[in-house]
């Protein structure tokens, strides 16, 4: 192999390898921190995620909400952008897909409904992103702290609606109405079951397809048309793009739309898929969680989906540590989030001096 | 009348209060921004010192000791946050993130494994606390109609930590702009080549400034934890530290008016406090959301360039790369 080759190797597959072992090594000194016996965690943790028809379901239906912020935070990153605004995004999509499904008769078919609250996510992630975008765009003002501010102000804003506007009637709990059951999206097991096959039952539903679906339309989008060609090359160098008479305001703003569009998705899974009805905080985390997965994953959906599944392990894995240790709670989970976004991101580089040093070393130039 | 002034009174008294870690939090970033170094991981800082606070506080019985260990966690995260950023020339914003959800889930899962409370500390005694003090006087110019009232709720009455607050100000104008570490902090900010050049070493620098905003933010911590309240809880900060980011922007990086937004954004936030539920006249009953999501609505709009213009220092968000 010629250096260059090495070289490359070492950036794409030795350094991502060995930095997410890293954040779990760092892991296991918690663990042994806090007096666990870290193969036995990884052993419950395993089991919880694997062990079982019903842990599996729960796994990838975790794994479902990463995908979608995943590709979310992927698609700002090939922008250049950084979307740090998931977490608002998908709890105004939540809200968009809501209003959508209260305000159609409910005797209307599972045709109307389902196509409908998925455009309610889309419609509303998306637009809680473009004010960020447009503000970005056409008043300088920077991506990062606007999106962090309309987190913030997401949150404020549903209190508000779901106390006083959304609140069902004669309820104490700040929730909404139950959805009509025609706009359910339909569980696997009771999909599978028409197929005569039969799985334990767990809130996995459709939209792990829909998101699968979206990860193929990304990456069609990302690398095979013209809109995904000038984000990239926006991404890599904005001034050069202009001479490509690629428009950067007008990629911030489509970028960051169809970025608050994906993570307004995470609603379908979580209430239109299981919950059925809106809930007070049923996005929490997952906005973050797109970061890590989407570092991890280097922005392309075939490594976003492998991390988004991690993730799903460690959500539900976590959930069953936490049940089998009592000195131990599913915060475990975050801590590991923390690390990988240590890890990966910001100090993805910690080891490519040293790798290339001793694996590709320059060559001596033999003077004849 | 008095009814009203006394109202107001204890509303600018709670105000203090809230925007006591708010200002220490805004001058820790006002550091590292001014230092060209983005730092969103005050909120982080500030929630790993609160629980450092509670839990050294809660083990060694004192509040001092509880002070100092909160400082050195939050200063071991700033130096994390550097060598990520500095050395490595990691993305600041990334490592910011990893430092916030790191606090946020590592205060619990150490509160479980020391406390078994359910992530919290044990609620800690008034020996081992920063406990309100009386100034001297109050009873003489208490007689002193308004005077009297201003000085007994407003003035007197803080803990240590609230009054040093407001003392670090005055400071922390002073270094920044009177001192030669000062200048040379603006510079590193706004042109590091220029500073390189110079023969000053930008990453020194930039560690230096990290590790002053690692001090203020365990001081801020510490106040929540063991002074405001006593014991910690989870994710007790709750959304502090941005709200002394969006200060600091509001205050445009500069010392007094940080302050004054912090100010603004505590009343707001005593102001809330203090209409829940009430109804008033003419505008009926007030959405609290409303008033919380003000300090962020704020922001949004200064950033946008409606009220005035918010200029960051040139180089913020830029790691520095030597001979390019």
């Amino acid at each position: 192999m010629d250096r260059n080759t090495r070289i490359n190797w070492i950036n794409r597959l030795l350094l991502p390898l060995l930095n997410v072992l890293t954040a779990f090594a760092a892991t296991a000194v918690i663990f042994l921190l806090i007096d666990v016996n870290p193969v036995e965690a990884t052993k419950i943790l395993l089991y919880g995620a694997f062990g079982y028809e019903e842990g599996i379901g729960y796994t990838l239906y975790y794994a479902t909400n990463f995908i979608f912020t995943g590709l979310a935070v992927a698609i700002a990153f090939h922008a250049g952008l950084f979307n740090i605004g998931g977490e608002g995004q998908a709890y105004i999509g939540g809200l968009g897909s809501t209003l959508i499904i209260l305000a159609i008769d409910p005797g209307a078919s599972v045709w109307i409904f389902v196509p409908a609250s998925i455009m309610g996510g889309l419609l509303f992630g998306a637009l809680w992103a473009l004010i960020p975008a447009y503000l970005q765009a056409y008043r300088g003002s920077h991506i990062v702290i606007t999106t962090i501010m309309f987190n913030f102000i997401a949150s404020s804003l549903m209190v508000y609606l779901l106390v006083n506007v959304l609140r069902e009637v004669g309820q104490m709990q700040p929730q909404s109405a139950f959805f009509p059951s025609a706009s359910w999206l339909p569980f696997m097991h009771n999909l599978f079951a028409n197929f005569g096959v039969t799985i334990e039952q767990s809130p996995l539903n459709l939209s792990l397809f829909l998101a699968l679906f979206f990860c193929f339309l990304t990456w069609v989008f990302i690398w095979h048309t013209r809109w995904g060609y000038a984000i990239r090359a926006t991404g890599l160098n904005s001034t050069a793009a202009v001479y490509a008479g690629i428009k950067p305001k007008q990629i911030i703003i489509l970028s960051m739309c169809i970025s608050g569009a994906l993570a307004g998705l995470v609603g379908i899974n979580e209430l239109v898929g299981y919950q059925h009805r809106l809930l007070l905080d049923f996005h929490f985390g997952y906005g973050f969680g797109g970061i890590a997965v989407s570092l991890m994953g280097r922005n392309h959906p075939i490594g976003i989906i492998i991390a988004a599944i991690l993730f799903g392990i460690l959500y539900q894995g976590g959930a069953e540590l936490a049940f089998e240790m009592s000195n131990i709670s599913r915060d475990i989970v975050v801590v590991m989030q923390a690390l990988i976004i240590l890890f990966c991101g910001a100090l993805q580089y910690m080891y490519r001096p040293w790798l290339i040093r001793t694996l590709a070393p320059i060559q001596e130039q033999s003077h004849g | 009348m008095d009814d009203f002034l006394l109202t107001l009174v204890l509303t600018l008294d709670a105000a203090m209060r809230v925007s006591t870690p708010l200002i220490l939090a805004a001058m820790a970033g006002l550091f590292a921004e001014r230092s060209g170094v983005v730092d969103i991981s005050l909120e982080g800082k500030m929630l790993a010192s609160a629980f450092a606070a509670a839990s050294a506080a809660a083990v060694l019985g004192s509040p001092w000791l509880g002070l100092l260990v909160a400082i050195g966690v939050s200063c071991s995260l700033a130096m994390l946050h550097g060598f990520a950023t500095i050395t490595h020339r990691g993305d600041q914003i990334v490592s910011g993130v990893a430092i916030n959800i790191l606090a946020a889930g590592l205060t619990i899962i150490l509160g479980l494994a020391w406390f078994h409370r359910g992530g919290g500390t044990p609620s800690l005694a008034n020996d081992e606390r920063f406990l309100s003090i009386t100034l001297p006087g109050v009873d003489i110019i208490n007689h002193i109609p308004l005077i009297g009232t201003i000085y007994r709720e407003l003035l007197s009455g803080h803990n240590i930590l609230v009054y040093s607050a407001f003392l670090i100000v005055p400071l922390v104008w002073w270094v920044v702009f009177r001192t030669r570490f000062g200048l040379r902090l603006r510079a590193v900010g706004e042109n590091p080549a220029a500073v390189d050049t110079a023969g000053l070493s930008v990453i020194k620098l930039r560690y230096k400034a990290l590790l002053v905003g690692g001090i203020l933010c365990g001081i801020a911590g510490a106040y929540i934890s063991i002074a405001h309240n006593a014991q910690f809880t989870r994710d007790m900060t709750a959304g502090q530290g941005f709200i002394a980011l969006a200060a600091l922007i509001f205050g445009k990086w500069r010392p007094y008016p940080v302050l004054s937004a912090c100010l603004l954004f505590g009343f707001l936030d005593a102001v809330a406090v203090r209409l829940q539920g009430v109804t008033l006249p003419i505008i009926g009953e007030v959405p609290v959301q409303l008033i919380e999501a003000a300090p962020y609505l704020l922001t949004v709009i200064l950033l946008a360039g409606f009220i005035g213009k918010a200029i960051p220092p040139k180089s913020v968000g830029v790691p520095y790369v030597k001979e390019r």
